[in-house]
């Protein structure tokens, strides 16, 4: 691990003392507000990711008090960073999970985050509305679950959400209702973008500019993007807009107290059935913070496992479980790939992965499956393409070694799928094994449906014409890829089958809440994190709202 | 061995704007890592250099990147995957099931130990492995299958595509921060980058690797 001369980030925790680090200085501090553990604060949130980084900015902006906890480090991504795939896993969760079912996911590395920042420090920043159609598809389309809430109030969040993250997009979006105009303008397309609009132009699909979180001009004290192409590892020069240096400082100056290296292994409930705060692993020795209100926000793996474990006598199937679905309803998406290679030099390690994408296949409903897919650019790295060829080729020996060698020529698109979700797919905890904290590692089964084996077949086929046209030679496919969790704790409109509300409440502890990943009922065919973005800035105006009215 | 990037180094932009400390940090620790076995058997590492030979030939004109050390290096330092497939132990016990069950297929089919087979000997053995035909007691439940693409591919390749030999043989321009890239178009490459051999103008990519900045 790299150990910078400011110290190691992984031993001690760095936001104490009054103080937090300066994630645009190297070595550098800013102040912070400390809250006693036994100062009764009105938000614990657990998990300071998309969800929970958004939602602490946001209620210390009007006035509550908040303590955000996580388990990760708190990183200077200037100093911390190295352009180096193996040390990079330093972002990741790399604590023991097992995996189970017909189609075994791989967790860990480039999966889902453990830092302050949560995922958004290594997330690719690919920054997609929802297809309105998607928040009511069980009625509008047939499929899945209903979000309880309306399209329209979700496309100002978006908005909301886009501002604050200063998206660098394109002038016009080809699908969906009009949005508003991108804050920042889109990046210049790389060698690899430009395949992808060759090969949907040749298809008669419409293409765009991705859109993207990392800004391409400065912003505060954000450096435009450098297209160094390490994204996923993390971006050593800020100029990724992840939770890290966008919401985390805001949080910060509002008044809020992060709290790093802080796992929190339960959640406490009275006996007149409220949450009353949290206990937490930090400095060596559980503590437990006081709180009037509990939000979990650990993203769709580690949220089910915390409220499982917070089981007790009067919810011995853990909290907010009257509907039996925590940890049930486990989704990821489809994320199959078609690689080939082309004369040109390409070089698609340079510039954020994906440069260009394509959602035709979100809005043109002629397909016999449910759900939709959009692709994009790829641009992995060695370690990552090595992984490719041996999982999805099975090469090895003088061949694999070989063929690495025209990495530079190498082209390929990726797709990002809808995925249904199932009860059967789920996170369960695991009696007999404890992670380093001594709690019970999870297990996560996951099965692919027809549904979702309809879908990746025709995603796949697709691609394929669309290199082929696009002139890619010797393509091959990557068919047992897959990335974005949720649906451990759905939200909805009824108790019976839903286990938040549209507020991300919990129907059983009012003063429980979840929000994050794991509230998507369905995942829909693109990438998640301006959603869990919006439902955070929605849920923070709600609180508001309950709390003027009395109703917290 | 390779002329596709003749002459090119990445350790030569170590000291450009493209190497942060922090990259400097972790490629050095790297390059330090030992040469002996340290979690390993003598037996076991025998064993292992001999998969690792298979699964990632080198060329005898340069040092080799040490494969196996990285593979004993993580299972010493127990640095885990984040995962774990329901039918697979610990990564440090599948090692060792495996590398035992391995010689015992070799002894029982050629009745040498593994590394010591021919080359042919040995990738026949892999490609059962691969294809989950290697089964039996020695295994302990463990599927062959799993283990070769959960652990043998997996281990391997990342612990070869981690060193800066495999990113200068296959062009990759390495670590990329503070600098990163201008030019982006395709048949376009920034001055720090790998140039490539065309057929016949092989010493001007030479020569422009030779002044990688
Ligand atoms: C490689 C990769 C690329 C991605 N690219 C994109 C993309 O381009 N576009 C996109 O939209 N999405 C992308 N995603 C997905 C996106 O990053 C996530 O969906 C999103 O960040 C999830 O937000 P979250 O708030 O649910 O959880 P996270 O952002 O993961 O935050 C959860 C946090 O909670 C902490 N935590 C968990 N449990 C506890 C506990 N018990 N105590 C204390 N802390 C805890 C964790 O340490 C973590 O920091 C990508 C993901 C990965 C892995
Ligand atoms: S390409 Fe841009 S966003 Fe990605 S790591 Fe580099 S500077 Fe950061």
């Amino acid at each position: 691990m790299a150990i910078s001369p400011a110290g190691d980030p992984f031993e001690n925790p760095r936001a104490i003392n009054g103080r937090a680090p300066d994630v645009f200085t190297e070595g550098g501090w800013v102040p912070m507000r400390h809250y006693r553990d036994e100062e009764e604060v009105d938000f614990a949130i657990v998990g300071t990711g998309a969800g929970g980084g958004t939602l602490a900015a946001r209620l210390a902006e009007k006035g509550f008090s908040v303590v955000a906890l996580d388990a990760g480090p708190y990183f200077r991504p200037m100093e911390d960073f190295a352009s180096d795939e193996t040390a990079q896993n330093q972002l990741y969760w790399m604590d023991p999970r097992i995996v189970a079912g017909d189609t075994p996911l791989t967790m860990g590395g480039k999966n889902s985050g453990k830092a302050v920042g949560g995922s958004t420090v290594h997330f690719a920043m690919v920054s997609l509305r929802f297809r309105p159609e998607w928040f009511k598809s069980r009625s509008l389309m047939g499929y899945g679950a209903d979000w309880p809430i309306d399209w329209r109030e979700m496309w100002q969040y978006y908005a909301e959400a886009e501002r604050a993250l200063s998206i660098s997009g394109p002038v016009s979006y080809p699908w969906g209702p009009k949005r508003p105009r991108y804050p920042y303008r889109s990046h210049p397309i790389n060698a690899a973008g430009m395949i992808l609009a060759k090969g949907a132009e040749a298809q008669g699909y419409e293409w765009t500019p991705t859109p993207l979180a990392t800004v391409s001009a400065p912003r505060g004290k954000s450096h435009p993007c450098v297209y160094r192409g390490w994204c996923r590892f993390g971006c050593s020069t800020n100029a990724k807009q992840s939770a890290l240096v966008v919401w985390i400082p805001r949080a910060i100056t509002a008044g809020a107290e992060i709290r790093d290296l802080a796992m929190v292994g339960k959640v406490e409930v009275n006996g007149a059935g409220k949450a009353t705060g949290v206990h937490y692993h930090r400095e060596g020795r559980w503590r437990f913070q006081r709180a009037r209100n509990v939000v979990v926000a650990g993203y769709a793996v580690e949220t089910p496992r915390l409220l499982l474990m917070s089981a007790t006598d009067r919810f011995p199937d853990g909290l907010a479980n009257s509907s039996g679905l925590v940890g049930k309803n486990f989704m990821t998406q489809p994320n199959q790939a078609v690689f080939g290679d082309v004369e040109e030099e390409i070089r698609w390690n340079k510039a954020p992965p994906s440069t260009t994408i394509t959602e035709h296949w979100n809005y043109c409903d002629r397909k016999d499956f449910f759900g939709g897919y959009c692709w994009m650019g790829q641009g992995p790295l060695p370690i990552e393409w090595a992984t490719v060829q041996v999982g999805a080729r099975g090469v090895w020996g003088e061949q694999l070694w070989r063929d690495m060698q025209n990495y530079n020529h190498q082209v390929g698109v990726k797709l990002v799928g809808e995925c249904m979700p199932d009860e059967k797919n789920r996170v369960t905890l695991v009696t007999d094994e404890k992670d380093q904290y001594g709690l019970p590692i999870t297990r996560i089964t996951f099965s692919l449906g027809e549904n979702d084996k309809a879908l990746i077949a025709h995603g796949l086929d697709q691609m394929q014409q669309s290199m082929q046209l696009a002139g890619v030679r010797n393509l091959f496919r990557q068919d047992n890829d897959y990335n974005h969790l949720g649906g451990t704790a759905r939200m909805g409109d009824d108790p019976r089958t839903s286990v938040v509300n549209a507020d991300c409440r919990s129907w059983d502890l009012p003063n429980l809440g979840v929000c994050d990943g794991s509230g998507f009922p369905t995942v829909g065919g693109g990438n998640p994190h301006l959603t869990i973005h919006a439902i955070a800035l929605r849920t923070a105006d709600r609180i508001e709202a309950l709390a003027k009215r009395g109703e917290l | 061995m390779t002329a596709r990037y003749p002459g090119y180094d990445v350790l030569a932009k170590r000291h450009t704007l493209s190497w942060n400390e922090a990259t400097r940090r972790v490629v050095d620790k790297r390059l330090a890592v030992p040469r002996e076995p340290r979690f390993l058997t003598t037996d076991e590492w025998a064993t292992l250099r001999a998969v690792c030979d298979r699964i990632l030939p080198q060329p005898k004109d340069r040092p080799p990147v040490p494969i196996a050390a990285y593979v004993d290096d993580k299972l010493l330092e127990n640095k885990i995957d984040g995962y774990r497939d329901a039918e697979m132990p610990h990564q440090g016990e599948a090692w060792r099931i495996a590398l035992a069950a391995l010689d015992g297929h070799a002894r029982e089919a050629h009745s040498r130990r593994f590394h010591e087979l021919a080359a042919a000997e040995q990738d026949a053995l892999l490609t059962r492995m691969q294809k989950g035909e290697l089964s039996g007691d020695a295994w302990q439940g463990m599927p062959s299958r799993k283990f070769f693409a959960k652990r043998v591919l997996h281990d391997i390749t990342n612990a070869y595509y981690a060193h800066p030999t495999a990113w200068s043989e296959m062009g990759f321009a390495g670590p990329a921060a503070p600098r990163g890239y201008v030019r982006m178009d395709a048949n376009q490459h920034d001055p720090w980058e790998a140039a490539e051999a065309h057929p016949g103008r092989e010493a001007e990519a030479l020569a422009k690797n030779k002044r990688v900045v």
